[in-house]
């Protein structure tokens, strides 16, 4: 099925979770935060989340800033 | 002397809040925030990098507040957006409110952070908005539930040093808030005059981080903070236009 990460178009399998999103791109999921569909998923979730096709993600971390 | 820094559950001994941006090394960060005595550093929020080999993340103690930012943001929609990401990192409730529509010169959307401040104070956020000098936005803040008032002391890195004395100081005066100065900081006799009005703290990232040395920039504006405040706490005597002799204008050898 379809999603897109950040803006690109990913092909993941049918009833991938999220948890297994991020192991898949080499993330770890404590240092990260997840938008799906435009609603923030606290990281208690993200074992349980399950992706449907046409899914938008947002993986986002802190970086450096004033 | 016992003078801390009260925001949100926090209470700050220092009163140098740092950013970490802009750093040559990331690594140096500790140093910076040990030379300093900074308790509070910001960060921003961005997609993740799969190439970055390294987290900012790492070099920041846990100890430190965390201080997000919601740069990015064009308006007060985009800003609440980060925000609630921010907070789901599970590193506190403080969020620095940053609406910048401007790529030029940086300057903040004073209307879209008072929006911004409404709905994030309802939702429990600790909020620090970034604006500009202006008395009436700072009262709009303040009635809007913000926890303090950061007015810029000038334009985002530009290390112009603090510019809207003026104004900042009738902001000291007529808000009941502590009023931060961010933004535009160049050198530590800066942040000593913001701090002499009465300013509660100073936020500083672009001049520590692209010194010759951060560590020592970091040291010297930890003292700055620190003798401005002391200057300010001390109630300094008036200015006159006479001269005011030191020693009695009597009693000289030889009269």
């Amino acid at each position: 099925m379809q999603i897109i990460v950040n803006g690109e178009d990913l092909t993941v399998s049918e009833g991938i979770k999220l948890i297994d999103l991020l192991l898949k791109k080499d993330l770890n999921p404590e240092k990260v935060v997840v938008e799906l569909n435009l609603n923030v998923i606290p990281f208690s979730e993200f074992e349980v989340v399950m992706l449907k096709d046409g899914d938008k993600v947002e993986i986002l971390n802190f970086v450096g800033g004033g | 002397m016992d003078d801390y820094l009260e925001i949100g559950n926090e209470k700050l001994s220092s009163r140098l809040f740092t950013g970490s941006g802009k750093y040559h090394d990331d690594s140096i960060i500790p140093d910076v925030l040990k030379s300093s005595g900074s308790q509070v550093i910001t960060v921003a929020l961005r997609r993740v990098d799969l190439n970055a080999e390294t987290n900012v993340m790492n070099h920041i103690p846990k100890e430190t507040v965390l201080l997000p930012n919601t740069s990015g943001a064009r308006n007060a929609e985009e800003a609440v957006r980060i925000a609630r990401l921010a907070r789901s990192a599970g590193c506190g409730d403080w969020i620095k409110i940053e609406v910048i529509p401007d790529n030029r010169y940086l300057m903040p959307d004073g209307h879209e952070t008072v929006k911004a401040t409404e709905i994030l104070a309802k939702e429990g956020f600790v909020v620090l908005p970034y604006v500009n000098a202006d008395l009436i936005i700072a009262k709009q803040l303040e009635s809007a539930g913000a926890a303090a008032v950061m007015p810029l002391g000038s334009a985002i890195g530009s290390n112009r040093g603090f510019r809207t004395e003026e104004i900042v100081r009738i902001i000291i005066e007529d808000v009941n808030l502590p009023i931060i100065v961010d933004a535009g900081i160049g050198k530590p006799s800066d942040a000593v005059r913001a701090m002499e009005m009465g300013a509660a703290a100073c936020l500083v990232n672009t001049a520590i981080a692209v010194a010759d040395d951060p560590v020592l920039m970091g040291k010297a504006f930890g003292n700055a903070v620190k003798a401005g405040r002391e200057g300010f706490l001390a109630g300094p005597g008036a200015q006159k236009l006479n001269a005011s002799a030191s020693s009695p204008l009597t009693g000289f050898l030889d009269e």
